[in-house]
């Protein structure tokens, strides 16, 4: 934990969220959950920039849960929306047309389907002109909105509805693809571990350029689990190094939360319908031995 | 005023500079390209504020012209052809978001088969987006039309974005003299943008472009964007009017020439309107009460203008330079849309042309004159016809057999 945190502890996180409530989000939504905790840190001097998902349900006419303000575009351009936005901000601040205290933090909001598929080009580009913005990504592993099919950001083994057998491929690595860029920063963080998250977005905040905040959203209806059990499904996924968190800043990765020891992946996997096929009739023991193997690779690569 | 040489994307890009755009999304694409280099340059050497930024694809330039613009700067943008297609996402998303900008398509034939030259195509097919869309025929017109068009799309009663579309290759790359607006009439003419309410603040937290749910409120914002471009008719007068004054140039909705006592008229939009415009001094020679009918606007489509124009002649012909596969020229249909039912409506003449750049002979013309004079007589149309010669077909075959014999030659 750094010095210059106001995150010391969970007593130090805001008592009360000021995301409005009555939203369309579905009941359990990690996304949302996440949001929730962002927008506390981040504040409501702030624009969204919104890529078609289900987040685009937030700001239904005449209501929206935002303080502050909101602009939906398409699925693939969002990048570039927050583009228009900041250099306008900036011409308007360069004439003196804009005091400072009418100035916005521009944030791009984008579920995983924009952002490891459609709306990859338009995130490189932005990132490669140095966009002062904050990309949000709520990643829920598939195209949630109509219904979970395969994305981008879909694990091995799990049934979408595209891949009723299990996704054969892999989870493409978001993060690294980001690195390879070199951002200003970069960071993982999920909304069952509160401190980690505020601590990053405080972070973020400090700093100018393209920053990414890249959040596994669990997902009851996509991924087949009860609603209350999202904030118990984010823990394991950490818990079991499926999603490490972690973040990147001047080149070097630095993992947030080490773990000695990890649980077993099954212990995540098994909650969810998306992967009861691993289980049921009877245990899939190769895929499940990939899939803990592939998490293993990834550990024994972090120093 | 100055006076000097430009080519169509010069004129583009004075346009522009006078209008004072401060923001200029880019990408490049033939045959527009040019105006985005002149545009960096001036940018560059400081001899016009602003900034310049190059986005990836026109569907994102397209998001970017709109987002600054619904953030309060103005903005001005340009295009042809696929650009204008792959962007046609966000043409036809961020009209409604009711933000005003300026893009400048310089048309080009649209693939297949891909190529460089132009016709109407590409721009037509943003017809139906809430864009407003005014062609230009001549460079001096694309100077003047992008001020007047700023000032249009801004207009508190539209605020809707609008295209201006020049030709490729035949106006992009044309020079011709062109009387610049002096900076400070122009300024008096377009005063800077005022967003009013509508842009990105910290002290007035704003939603922009937020999903509706049932048909009721998709229906009532999609037909204020109509009603908005429909009242885009009536302002463009006053607009007209009040460039007229500053700079004693007057550019009507529809550019009506020796019309008044025409029996034929040609009807045709762009470049290729000045060789009808050609033709039409050719037949009066030949003691054919011809005339020409060159809308301006084709979004609003200015309707009541092409009736005041056309009812009473014999016959119209009109030329298209776009082809919607499957039904004919789009001109056409909507022409005859605008004049059935009308009690002195023209019989009315399609043919389609200059598809990715085919000249028209003054030939072609004197041909289409005559069939007009029969048809008018016979108070009947022919089909729908292409310009295409019985030689460029020959042509046509040699190609074909190069190509087959090629073919063969291969191991």
């Amino acid at each position: 934990m750094s010095a210059e945190t106001r995150f010391g502890r969970m007593k130090d996180l805001p008592s009360t969220h000021l995301l409005g409530t009555g939203t369309a989000m579905c009941a359990g939504c990690g996304g949302l959950e996440a949001l929730h905790e962002i927008y506390d840190v981040l504040g409501a001097r702030s624009v969204f920039v919104n890529a078609a998902g289900c987040m685009t349900l937030l700001s239904v006419y005449p209501f929206t849960p935002f303080r502050g303000s909101w602009l939906y575009t398409s699925m693939a351009s969002a990048p570039a929306g927050a583009q228009g936005v900041r250099d306008a901000l900036d011409l308007l601040r360069g004439r003196g047309a804009l005091p400072p205290e009418e100035d916005l933090q521009v944030v791009t909001l984008t579920g995983d389907g924009a952002a490891y598929g459609m709306g990859l080009s338009a995130t490189s580009s932005a990132i490669e002109r140095g966009l002062d913005f904050l990309y949000i990504c709520y990643d829920n592993e598939g195209y949630g909105n109509t219904g979970q099919q395969t994305s981008g950001a879909t694990p091995h083994g799990a049934r979408t509805a595209t891949a009723v057998g299990g996704h054969a491929g892999w989870k493409k690595d978001l993060f690294a693809i980001w690195c390879a860029h070199r951002p200003a920063y970069a960071a993982t963080v999920i909304g069952a571990e509160p401190l980690d998250l505020a601590r990053k977005i405080e972070k973020a905040m400090t700093l100018k350029g393209p920053r990414l905040i890249l959040a596994l959203a669990p997902c009851p209806t996509g991924w087949g689990y009860e609603p209350g059990a999202t904030v118990e499904v984010g823990r394991l996924a950490v818990k079991t190094g499926m999603f490490p968190l972690k973040e990147y800043e001047n080149g070097r990765v630095t993992h947030t939360k080490p773990l000695h020891p990890r649980a077993p992946v099954e212990d995540y996997l098994k909650l969810q319908g998306r992967f009861a096929h691993l289980f049921e009739p009877r245990r899939d023991e190769t895929a499940l031995a990939e899939i803990q193997a592939a998490v293993d690779r990834y550990w024994e690569g972090v120093a | 005023m100055s006076r000097r040489l430009l080519t169509g994307n010069g004129a583009a890009a004075w346009g522009a500079r006078l209008a004072r755009a401060e923001y200029i999304p880019a990408f490049p694409i033939t045959p527009q390209t040019e105006i985005i280099e002149t545009l960096a340059e001036w940018i560059d050497r400081g001899a016009m504020a602003g900034r310049l930024t190059t986005l990836e694809s026109e569907h994102s330039m397209i998001t970017a012209a709109a987002a600054a613009a619904a953030t309060g700067v103005r903005v001005f943008t340009a295009t042809s052809s696929q650009g204008l297609l792959y962007g046609m996402e966000m043409i036809y998303t961020v009209a409604g978001w009711r933000a005003p900008f300026l893009l400048v398509n310089v048309s080009r034939g649209l693939a297949t088969p891909i190529t460089l030259e132009p016709d109407h195509t590409d721009v037509l097919a943003a017809r139906d987006s809430g864009f407003l869309q005014i062609h230009c025929a001549t460079c001096q017109e694309i100077v003047d039309t992008v001020l007047m068009a700023y000032r249009l799309a801004e207009d508190p009663r539209i605020r809707l974005p609008a295209i201006v579309n020049q030709d490729g290759f035949y106006l992009s790359f044309t020079r011709e003299a062109v009387e610049l607006p002096e900076p400070e009439a122009a300024q008096r003419f377009l005063p800077d943008f005022d967003p009013d309410a509508i842009r990105f603040r910290a002290s007035s937290p704003l939603s922009q472009a937020c999903a509706v749910l049932g048909g009721s409120s998709y229906s009532y914002f999609r037909y204020e964007t109509h009603l908005a471009g429909l009242k885009a008719l009536e302002v463009h007068d006053e607009i007209a009017e009040a460039f007229a004054q500053e700079f004693g140039r007057h550019w009507p909705q529809v550019e009506a020439y020796r019309c008044d006592d025409a029996e034929i008229a040609f009807c045709m939009i762009g470049a290729f309107a000045t060789k009808a415009r050609e033709a039409v001094d050719r037949l009066r020679e030949a003691g054919v009460a011809a005339g020409l009918v060159r809308p301006r606007l084709v979004r609003p489509w200015p309707a009541p203008e092409l009736r005041r124009l056309l009812n009473g002649k014999r016959a119209v012909v009109v030329v298209d330079q776009n082809l919607s596969m499957g039904s004919g020229g789009v001109l056409q249909a909507e022409l005859a849309a605008t004049l059935y039912g009308q009690k002195s409506a023209p019989v009315l003449l399609s043919f389609v042309g200059a598809l990715g750049g085919r000249d028209i002979a003054p030939e072609e013309f004197f041909e289409m004159a005559r069939l007009a004079r029969d048809s008018a007589e016979r108070g009947e149309a022919p089909p729908p016809r292409l310009l295409y010669t019985a030689q460029e077909l020959r042509e046509m075959r040699k190609l074909q057999a190069v190509a087959h014999a090629e073919r063969k030659e291969l191991p």
